[in-house]
C-alpha cells in the first residue's frame, strides 16, 4: 500500500530501511534534506545508526575521497555534501580517482559510492548556492547520475544507487522538491537505472526533463495542451544514459528541459 | 642494522630490493631501446627500495597499500609478480591492469592495491577511505600509504591527516622523502621540517633513514602492531639517498645497470657517481650489511642476484611477447555491471 509522504520523508524513510537491510552502508555527513522535511526522520535515523554515521570535519575534497576508498574497500557509503556546489571542492577525488578506478584498474576495482547533493536555486542562495552542475557530471565517463523528480523516485533511485550499482554516483535532489507531496510504495521498491519513464505520451513533442524540470514540464504540458489543440506532448523523465534515450526513433523532436531557460522551451514548442 | 628476522626472510627482502631494481632496468631499456614502447614520460622507484620491500615485509596479504606515479617498486614489494608488471607498464593486455593502467597507475586489486593515482596526493584521502572501511568491517586490516614530499604541499594531504587522526583510522602514512621538492628546494614548503606538519595535528610522527632495511623494517613492525591495535594513525618520513639517474622525466642508466659486486668494491663505477653507489645504494647497503653481519657469502648473495636477473629477463620476455589490448575493448570497463 503506498503511504503519502514529502520528498524528503521519503528520501530518509528510505534510507532507514536501507540501512537496515545491508550493512555495508554508511553515511557521510547527514544533513541531506536541508531545512526542508524530513527532520524527524532524520533524527531517528542518526540515533539509530550512529554507528555507521560519521560527521567529518568540513573537508570535502578529503571525505569524497575517503568515501571512494571506502567503496573500493566493499562498503556503500552515502556522502551528504550539502550543496552541490561544495562538490566542487572534491572534484579531484569524484572525477579523478572515484570515476576512472573501475577503468584504470581493467575492470577489477568498484567504487560504489554515492554522492549526495542539493542542486538548483533554493532562493537567497546567491551565486555560489544555486549551481546545477548535472551536464558536468554527465560528461564525465565512470559517473553515472540520479535525479529523482518525486517523493517515489527519491525512495526509488536511492535503493539502486546504494544497494545495486557497482559504480560511482551523482545523487541529485532539487532543493524545492524536498516538500512535494506524493505517493511512495512500500517494500524494496526499485527504479532501474537507464530507463526513461513515460510521464505523459503524445504526438508532436517530447520533453525529456529531469528532477524539478519533471513536474514543471508536466504543469506546462497542462497550460499548453489547452491553448493549441494539435500539440500533443510526451514527457520522459531519464534516469541516466541520456544519450540512448535521445537517439530513440519513437521521440518527437526531442528537447532536453533541466534548466529554466527560455530556449530549450522554445525549441520544444516550435512546429516544423 | 639487520632486521630480527631469520636469515631466509633477511635473504627474502634482498631478492625483492633486486628484482625491484633489475625490472627498473629493464623499464629503462625499454625507454631506451624501443621506439614508443613507452610512450610520454615515467618514473623509478630504483634508490628507494629498503622502504618499499621492508615496510611491506611486516604486512600481511590483507593489509592494504597505496601508491604513487612511482608505483613500480611498491606492487613488487607487496607480493606483485614482475611479468604482470612490466606488462602493465608497456600497456600489454597481461599486465596487472589488463593495459588500462601504464606505468602511472599500476594497481594489483588482488594483492590489496586497489588503486593507484599518478595525481600528487591522489591516493592520501582514498588510502583513509580503505582504512576506514576495516574500521567498519571490524578487521585487523592496515593501510599504509606510500607518498612523496611533494604531496605534502597538497591540500588534500592536509584534510587526509586530518581525518584520519578524527576518526583514528589503522592508517600509517609513509612518507618516502626523496628530496625532489620540498626536501631539497627549501622553498616549497614553509615548515622547517615536513615532520613538523603531521606533529602540528598530533599525529605520532618517526623519521627514519629510509634506506636502512632493519632500522625501517623495525619501525614498520612496531607501527603495524600498534595500528592493529587501534592506536593508528602514525605518519613517518623515511629519508631515502636520490639516485643520480633520476634527474628529468625519463631515468637514465648512468652508471649502466647495477653490478652486484660494487657492495664491496665500488672502484668500477664511474667516478661521479661512485659515492651514491658506495654510500646511498640501499641494495648494496644492504649486501655489505648481510655479509659483514648476516653470515651470508659474497658467493651466496651473487648467486641470489644471478637468479633475479634471469627471472627479470624472463619478466621483461614476457612483457614484450605479451599482445596489446584489442583496440575494440578500448571502451570496456568505463561503468560496471553495464552501467548499474
Amino acid at each position: 500500500m503506498p503511504q503519502d509522504m514529502t520528498f524528503g520523508e521519503s528520501l530518509i524513510t528510505a534510507l532507514e530501511e536501507i540501512m537496515g537491510q545491508d550493512r555495508r552502508v554508511v553515511l557521510i555527513g547527514g544533513g541531506l534534506v536541508g531545512t526542508g522535511s524530513g527532520q524527524a526522520q532524520l533524527a531517528r535515523l542518526r540515533e539509530k545508526y550512529s554507528s555507521r554515521i560519521k560527521n567529518p570535519p568540513i573537508a570535502e575534497l578529503g571525505f569524497c575521497g575517503i568515501a571512494a576508498g571506502a567503496a573500493m574497500a566493499g562498503l556503500r557509503p552515502l556522502v551528504d555534501i550539502g550543496t552541490a556546489t561544495f562538490s566542487y571542492e572534491a572534484i579531484p577525488q569524484i572525477v579523478n580517482e572515484a570515476a576512472i578506478a573501475y577503468s584504470n584498474s581493467g575492470g577489477q576495482t568498484n567504487v560504489p559510492v554515492v554522492y549526495f547533493m542539493r542542486y538548483g536555486i533554493r532562493g537567497g542562495g546567491g551565486v555560489q548556492h544555486s549551481g546545477s552542475p548535472q551536464p558536468w557530471y554527465w560528461n564525465t565517463p565512470g559517473l553515472q547520475l540520479a535525479m529523482p523528480a518525486s517523493p517515489a523516485d527519491a525512495k526509488g533511485l536511492l535503493r539502486t544507487a546504494l544497494m545495486r550499482s557497482q559504480n560511482p554516483t551523482i545523487f541529485l535532489a532539487h532543493e524545492r522538491l524536498m516538500d512535494d507531496r506524493g505517493p511512495v510504495p512500500d517494500g524494496d521498491y526499485e527504479i532501474p537505472f537507464g530507463h526513461a519513464a513515460v510521464k505523459r505520451e503524445g504526438r508532436d513533442v517530447t520533453i525529456i526533463a529531469t528532477g524539478i524540470q519533471v513536474p514543471r514540464a508536466l504543469a506546462a504540458a497542462e497550460v499548453l495542451g489547452k491553448n493549441e489543440s494539435r500539440q500533443r506532448w510526451w514527457i520522459l523523465e531519464p534516469c541516466s544514459r541520456w544519450i540512448r534515450l535521445a537517439s530513440s526513433p519513437r521521440l518527437k523532436r526531442p528537447a532536453v528541459w533541466w534548466s529554466p531557460m527560455k530556449v530549450t522551451i522554445t525549441a520544444a514548442s516550435r512546429r516544423d | 642494522m639487520l632486521a630480527d628476522i631469520s636469515r631466509e626472510e633477511q635473504l627474502g627482502i634482498l631478492r625483492k630490493m633486486l628484482m625491484i631494481r633489475r625490472a627498473e632496468e629493464h623499464v629503462i631499456r625499454f625507454n631506451e631501446d624501443y621506439k614508443d614502447l613507452i610512450r610520454g614520460h615515467f618514473h623509478v622507484y630504483i634508490g628507494q627500495e629498503a622502504t618499499g620491500v621492508s615496510v611491506c615485509a611486516a604486512l600481511t596479504s590483507a593489509d592494504y597499500v597505496f601508491s604513487t606515479h612511482r608505483n613500480h617498486g611498491h606492487v613488487i614489494a607487496k607480493g606483485g609478480d614482475p611479468k604482470k608488471v612490466l606488462a602493465e607498464i608497456i600497456g600489454r593486455e597481461t599486465g596487472y591492469c589488463r593495459g588500462r593502467a601504464g606505468t602511472f597507475h599500476v594497481a594489483a586489486p588482488e594483492l590489496r592495491i586497489v588503486h593507484t593515482s599518478a595525481i600528487v596526493g591522489g591516493c592520501l584521502a582514498l588510502a583513509a577511505g580503505t582504512a576506514f572501511a576495516s574500521q567498519v568491517q571490524e578487521t585487523s586490516a592496515v593501510t599504509v600509504v606510500f607518498f612523496g614530499d611533494g604531496a605534502m604541499e597538497e591540500g588534500v594531504f592536509y584534510e587526509a591527516l586530518n581525518l584520519a587522526k578524527l576518526w583514528q583510522l589503522p592508517l600509517i602514512f609513509l612518507m618516502e622523502n626523496n628530496y625532489r621538492r620540498a626536501g631539497r628546494s627549501g622553498v616549497s614548503h614553509s615548515a622547517t621540517e615536513l615532520a613538523d606538519v603531521p606533529r602540528a595535528l598530533n599525529v605520532d610522527t618517526t623519521v627514519i633513514d629510509g634506506g636502512n632495511v632493519g632500522l625501517v623494517y623495525k619501525t614498520a613492525s612496531d607501527l603495524v602492531r600498534r595500528t592493529r591495535a587501534g592506536e593508528g594513525p602514525f605518519f613517518v618520513e623515511a629519508r631515502t639517498h636520490p639516485w643520480p639517474g633520476n634527474e628529468g622525466a625519463h631515468p637514465k642508466l648512468v652508471a649502466g645497470a647495477t653490478h652486484i659486486a660494487w657492495a664491496w668494491d665500488a672502484s668500477g663505477v664511474p667516478e661521479k657517481m661512485r659515492s651514491w653507489y658506495a654510500e646511498g645504494d640501499p641494495v648494496l647497503l644492504y649486501a655489505r650489511e648481510l655479509v659483514e653481519q648476516g653470515g651470508v657469502s659474497r658467493d651466496e648473495i651473487q648467486q641470489l642476484d644471478a637468479e633475479v636477473r634471469k627471472d627479470a629477463d624472463e619478466a621483461a620476455r614476457f612483457a614484450l611477447e605479451s599482445p596489446l589490448p584489442d583496440p575494440k575493448a578500448a571502451l570496456n570497463f568505463a561503468y560496471a555491471g553495464g552501467g548499474n
